[in-house]
């Protein structure tokens, strides 16, 4: 239990998608222009990434690693098929997300409505194909540590998202240069948030 | 419309140098941002991301070019990410062979070409409704202008970060400190939030030289 407290906790504040590795930049800075909007966006990316991250470990595990076919038996135990991983961990999450859309929008009419046009375009979101990445990555041993790694990391870009967005209504009342209005200064602000982020390095887990 | 006008007509050579200024995929279309900063600690790593990235785009830019009247709309976003994570994979597999020391400098971020949005946006934008030569050149094109941003990123960044550019050391080392000198490596510049700080000031030089570009 505390294991995965701490991947959680590792995965929100230390290695944040976007302060540490600047992934998902692109929505971030796209959509991050009103909270509202802003949350609707990381609610579902944290959707998505939890259910990705842990559809992938499986396709990881039993399909894709070094030797991962040995189920099959053992005539199969030295195929590697991990070349293919990045299509496939692509595929799955645009087909989970077509899956997703489809099931919210039948089960939950008001979710489907407030998520509106962001849960399709989060099949090319760089965080979700990242998440996965890193996944693969980080060698996780069983399929919780993996689930939990996925809601970390979509919680800490839902994180950076809603704070940014928070930070952005707030700038248009200040007195910024001209040239640095809108993208430059959203730029130096995630940085300077950045800088911020890395204090949590002082945390021992 | 290649036979009326050349290969290099002015209006395809705009293309190529369009995105270099003007149009640039980071600093105004706010494109592929994703990847552009975690590998711009040094400069080697930094140019090969480039690379990568102007030949991916080129090529899925001329491929879905060349089939884009028999894709169909609706699976068409299926279609792109098949022909960009098929380039990507073969990008991968080039790097992992013959520059296998910077391959794993870049980890995750070759593979999130896939995602970059720079792929999916001049494909959406461009590729879906130009012929192949233009849309290569394009491609080439933002490939460059996002090349360009990178290495300046990463000049700043390994010559103030680590005294130091493409490896070689630059900064003498009887000037350092700990050797008696005067001189001190700034270990923020290897920070990533640094990264950003030096974009955002690289868009507040090319906006004040460029005032249509300011927002608002």
């Amino acid at each position: 239990m505390e294991n995965y407290l701490n991947l959680f906790i590792r995965s929100v504040f230390l290695e944040n998608m976007v302060f540490a590795y600047f992934i998902g930049m692109c929505s971030y800075l796209a959509v991050s222009k009103s909270v509202k909007t802003a949350s609707g966006l990381g609610i579902a990316v944290i959707f998505v990434q939890t259910i990705t991250v842990p559809a992938n470990y499986l396709l990881e595990k039993y399909l894709l690693k070094d030797g991962a076919l040995k189920w099959l038996g053992e005539g199969y135990a030295d195929i590697d098929l991990s070349f293919l991983s990045f299509i496939l961990f692509i595929a799955v999450i645009a087909a989970m997300v077509q899956l997703v859309e489809m099931i919210v929008e039948k089960f939950a009419p008001t979710l489907y409505i407030s998520l509106g046009i962001f849960l399709p375009l989060i099949a090319v979101n760089c965080a979700i194909l990242a998440g996965s990445l890193f996944m693969q990555q980080k060698e996780f041993i069983n399929i919780g540590e993996a689930t939990v790694y996925g809601i970390g990391s979509g919680s800490g870009w839902c994180l950076a998202i809603i704070s940014i967005a928070a930070i952005r209504e707030k700038l248009r009342y200040s007195n910024i240069p001209a040239p640095l209005r809108g993208l430059g200064i959203s730029f130096i602000i995630t940085g300077l948030m950045g800088l911020a982020f890395m204090g949590f390095m002082g945390i021992k887990l | 419309m290649i036979e009326t006008e050349g290969i290099f007509s002015k209006k395809n050579l705009r293309l190529l140098t369009n995105p270099l200024s003007n149009a640039n995929p980071i600093t105004v279309l706010v494109l592929g941002i994703c990847s552009a900063l975690a590998v711009t600690s040094q400069l080697k790593p930094a140019v090969v991301m480039s690379v990568s990235v102007t030949i991916v785009t080129a090529f899925s830019n001329l491929i879905i070019s060349m089939i884009r009247n028999t894709i169909p709309n609706r699976i068409r976003i299926i279609v792109q990410l098949v022909v960009v994570a098929t380039l990507v994979i073969l990008v991968d597999q080039v790097l992992k062979a013959f520059l296998y020391d910077v391959s794993k400098q870049l980890t995750v971020f070759v593979g999130l070409i896939i995602t970059n949005c720079i792929l999916m946006g001049r494909l959406e934008a461009f590729a879906l409704g130009n012929k192949p030569w233009p849309s290569f050149l394009d491609g080439i094109g933002n490939g460059a202008g996002y090349g360009l941003i990178l290495v300046t990123i990463a000049f700043f960044r390994e010559l103030l970060g680590s005294g130091s550019l493409w490896g070689y050391k630059l900064i003498p080392q009887e000037w350092y400190i700990e050797n008696g000198g005067w001189y001190a490596n700034n270990g923020m510049m290897i920070l990533p939030p640094m990264a950003l700080i030096i974009v955002g000031v690289i868009i507040w030089i090319q906006r004040s030289k460029k005032t249509e570009l300011i927002e608002d």
